[in-house]
């Protein structure tokens, strides 16, 4: 008692060394453990990426020599790593945690232990989907390889009787309880610690994206949950919940999955929402254009998003009139985004640009992201749909939302916070040189899926009719581009740590009004020593 | 932009056709194609048409915005316009910008819906066919001319004969005559597979347990058709494509006398090609 007391009254005296880390409850230290926890996993995701890519560059069997099963758990673990242990602990996880306590006025996240368990919880998780490709998968082969939506029954006993599905499905039941916990923290936090004056309707517009964003986690998780414990003990205690010869429903399986997982998606693009309004507004020297819409339409795509689920489904044989309702639910989520994206490009009208690296990732995302959304607006359409379901159409379709949309806003968010958090500035020369390899890599990696996926192409084949070649080749060496992209990136990060100025409290100027700017770079342990007060004009 | 790129498209994909030697009617996708398959039915028809359309609505809306951004970029540096507005707010434009895109959806779901309901409403059938989805290869029956059944599996590329394309060939293709409506029930016997065929703009899943239907034709031309299984169904997934054959009326009673001969009790048969199959893994 005596020590705790002690340790209370000295806020200076917290641990150090690996206790720092391992034992943190620090948001800031626990947000940069997401952040590195981030880039780990996105340098495994996306080199294989690159791998199953150079299977893809010419027809017939070629790097994998032919090992489809392992082509197939590549690209599962692509799906895996890259939403739950790259893009979600990235923006929530990273961002969210070092970024919206400071924005909020905040001292620290309201559970701080919760805080340290929510990412300890997701260091096992990774081991486990790593660990899965050493294990039995399917009769005569190793690892998952029903890619990331894991359908029943080929993740069941029948298509996978080995223990690879089973390490999958404990590695996603921690990765939903570490995010479920931090959703809760968030939306505790956001609700009752914002600093004196600061309103629901003044919270910056990236504390608004990671508020609904926590809410999505908080609904839509439990129902993953759900379903890979029923599939679970489909595999392992005799239920039948997916298994048609016994009365279960594999199709009852997608429909749990996607009701999860449609959120799930708007999860991983509405903090770069937040992101990007920060961005936009800083470098335009301009409060956001039409705050109070850009919050609400974030609401509502979180809202109309559990109601869409479907759409993944149309041709699994729903009846039609189930059909026409999933295709106009959808095609009215087209309504709020386009408020987003006119609402982002009226802030920059007027303004005074500034094109630092922050700002042309952010613009990139504007354009790119429109790209991959009115492809979505296509594949809304039922009727059409049935031509492009499982198709490379629809694999353009969502890189272009999440590996140049998702990821852009990523990067954004990374150079525009990167002083702020290290305390040092990172190279502008390279953070361009960075965006321009990545932007001509990625858009001649996935333009052309639109091509293949129009022709016929299906998703998640080792191998594709001669006609496929040429697209592909292009495809494999945008992918190497791409890499080229993510090695600049590494190279910056080192050197801005060897060698990088350092950054003064706010180095974006005036445009820069949110309160993280008001610190120290990088701020005190506990950045705030009193509470900030929120005037009138302040905040967004 | 995008006509100047599909002209180059098609310009390469001429050359690229140039080198494929001469064969029967066969449709499938060309090298460096960069839009659907040319429509075999009246429903893939509507597909491309209605395709058309929303391709025109993105394609506009893409390049609205880019150049909205290029204007803002040009216009709003912070060279040409040092003090930047205050301006966050405007009524009209707001309302416009949720307006508009409400009335191109609605121009999007009036087509969208009679496609749909077109599609998805399974006119009088002159035949059906049964399509059953096994790791990896199909099963057809014929239930109206005799219930005889039979498997169609990928030809190993070396087995292939001149003409015929690698990873699209089946050993026994589906025979259908030209000019008629056909039904295709879809089920899987195993994990779940997709009956594909984009010719016909056709794809259903088969699923363990539900008996899918879909239906195509009448196809006009007669020919070797072809598509692959469209759901992920294993190491194999992408190795059990799916062959049509239309042909002549006369052709088709034939080949059915034939078929029942041949297919009358092929059930050995069919499993030792089954476990020849998973051999070759």
């Amino acid at each position: 008692m005596a020590d705790a007391h002690a340790t209370h009254d000295h806020h200076e005296d917290h641990p150090t060394g690996w206790r720092r880390y391992v034992y943190s409850t620090n948001h800031k230290d626990i947000g940069t453990m997401y952040l590195i926890f981030a880039i780990i996993a996105g340098i495994i995701g996306g080199a294989m990426s690159v791998v199953f890519r150079m299977e893809l560059g010419e027809p017939g069997d070629g790097i994998l020599g032919g090992d489809y099963q392992m082509f197939n758990v590549l690209v599962t673990a692509h799906g895996l790593i890259m939403i739950f242990f790259m893009v979600m602990p990235a923006m929530i996880g990273g961002f969210g945690n070092w970024i919206v306590p400071l924005m909020i006025g905040a001292p620290d996240m309201a559970f701080p232990r919760m805080n340290n368990i929510s990412f300890w919880l997701l260091v096992p998780a990774f081991l486990l989907l790593l660990a899965s490709p050493f294990v039995g998968g399917p009769a005569g082969g190793n690892g998952v390889g029903g890619g990331w939506t894991m359908y029943a029954p080929l993740s069941s006993k029948t298509g996978s009787p080995g223990p690879a599905v089973d390490l999958a499905i404990f590695a996603l039941h921690l990765a939903g309880a570490s995010s479920i916990l931090g959703a809760a923290n968030f939306i505790t936090t956001i609700f009752n610690m914002r600093a004196p004056g600061m309103t629901l309707h003044k919270m910056p517009l990236f504390v608004w994206s990671i508020l609904v964003t926590a809410f999505l986690l908080l609904l839509s998780l439990p129902v993953l949950a759900g379903a890979i414990t029923m599939l679970l003990t489909d595999r392992n205690f005799g239920t039948a919940f997916f298994d048609a010869s016994r009365g279960g429903d594999p199709i009852l399986f997608q429909h749990l999955f996607w009701f999860f997982g449609h959120p799930e998606v708007y999860i991983l693009i509405l903090p770069g929402f937040g992101i990007v309004s920060q961005i936009v507004s800083t470098f335009s020297r301009k409060p956001v254009f039409g705050y109070l819409g850009m919050a609400y339409a974030m609401v509502s795509i979180g809202a109309v998003g559990f109601i869409v689920w479907a759409h993944h489904m149309f041709t699994v044989g729903m009846s039609v009139d189930t059909k026409a309702y999933f295709t106009a639910a959808t095609m009215v989520i087209a309504v709020p985004t386009g408020i987003k994206i006119f609402s982002w490009i009226a802030t920059m009208w007027g303004g005074s640009l500034r094109f630092t690296t922050p700002m042309i990732w952010a613009i990139g995302f504007i354009f790119l992201f429109t790209v991959g959304g009115v492809t979505g607006v296509v594949l809304a359409n039922a009727g059409v749909d049935h031509s492009m379901h499982d198709t490379y159409y629809v694999v353009a379709h969502f890189h272009y939302v999440l590996s140049l949309g998702a990821v852009f806003a990523i990067f954004a968010g990374f150079y525009y916070w990167f002083p702020k958090m290290s305390g040092r500035m990172i190279s502008e020369g390279l953070g361009k040189l960075h965006f321009w390899v990545t932007f001509i890599g990625v858009n001649i990696t996935f333009f052309p899926m639109h091509f293949v996926g129009l022709a016929g192409m299906p998703r998640r084949i080792p191998d594709y009719p001669d006609a496929y070649a040429g697209w592909n080749m292009v495809s494999t060496y945008g992918s190497y581009i791409s890499s080229v992209g993510v090695l600049i990136f590494l190279f910056a990060l080192v050197k801005a740590f060897s060698t990088g100025p350092k950054a003064a409290d706010n180095p974006w100027g005036e445009g820069a009004d949110t309160l993280e700017w008001t610190l120290p770079s990088p701020p005190d342990f506990h950045s705030y020593d009193e509470l900030p007060e929120i005037k009138d004009e302040g905040a967004h | 932009m995008m006509t100047i790129a599909v002209r180059i498209f098609r310009f390469l994909a001429l050359l690229g056709t140039l080198a494929v030697p001469g064969a029967a009617m066969a449709q499938l996708a060309k090298p460096w194609q960069t839009d659907f398959q040319d429509a075999a039915t009246p429903l893939m028809e509507q597909i491309i048409s209605f395709h058309n359309l929303l391709l025109v609505i993105i394609t506009l809306i893409s390049i609205f915005v880019l150049l909205l951004l290029v204007w803002v970029i040009i216009k709003f540096n912070e060279r040409a316009n040092p003090n930047p507005s205050r301006t966050t707010h405007n009524t009209t434009i707001e309302v416009l910008w949720t307006v508009i895109p409400v009335v191109i959806l609605v121009v999007i779901a009036i087509p969208s819906f009679k496609l749909l309901y077109y599609s998805d409403v399974i006119p009088k059938a002159d035949m059906t066919i049964k399509a059953t989805g096994n790791q990896w290869y199909w099963s057809y029956e014929y239930p109206d001319h005799g219930k005889f059944s039979y498997d169609a599996n990928m030809v190993a590329t070396e087995d292939l004969k001149p003409g015929q394309p690698r990873l699209l060939e089946t050993d026994n293709r589906i025979v259908v005559p030209v000019g008629t409506v056909v039904r295709v029930q879809v089920t899987a016997s195993d994990v779940l597979h997709s009956w594909a065929m984009p010719a016909f703009g056709v794809k259903v899943d088969a699923v363990p347990g539900r008996l899918n239907e879909t239906w195509f034709g009448p196809v006009a031309k007669e020919g070797v058709y072809y598509g692959q299984c469209s759901e992920l169904c294993g190491s194999r997934h992408g190795f059990m494509p799916i062959a049509v054959e239309v042909v002549s009326k006369e052709k088709f009673d034939a080949w059915v006398i034939e078929a029942k001969k041949e297919f009358a009790s092929d059930d050995t048969g069919a499993k030792t090609r089954m476990f020849a199959q998973n051999e070759t893994k």
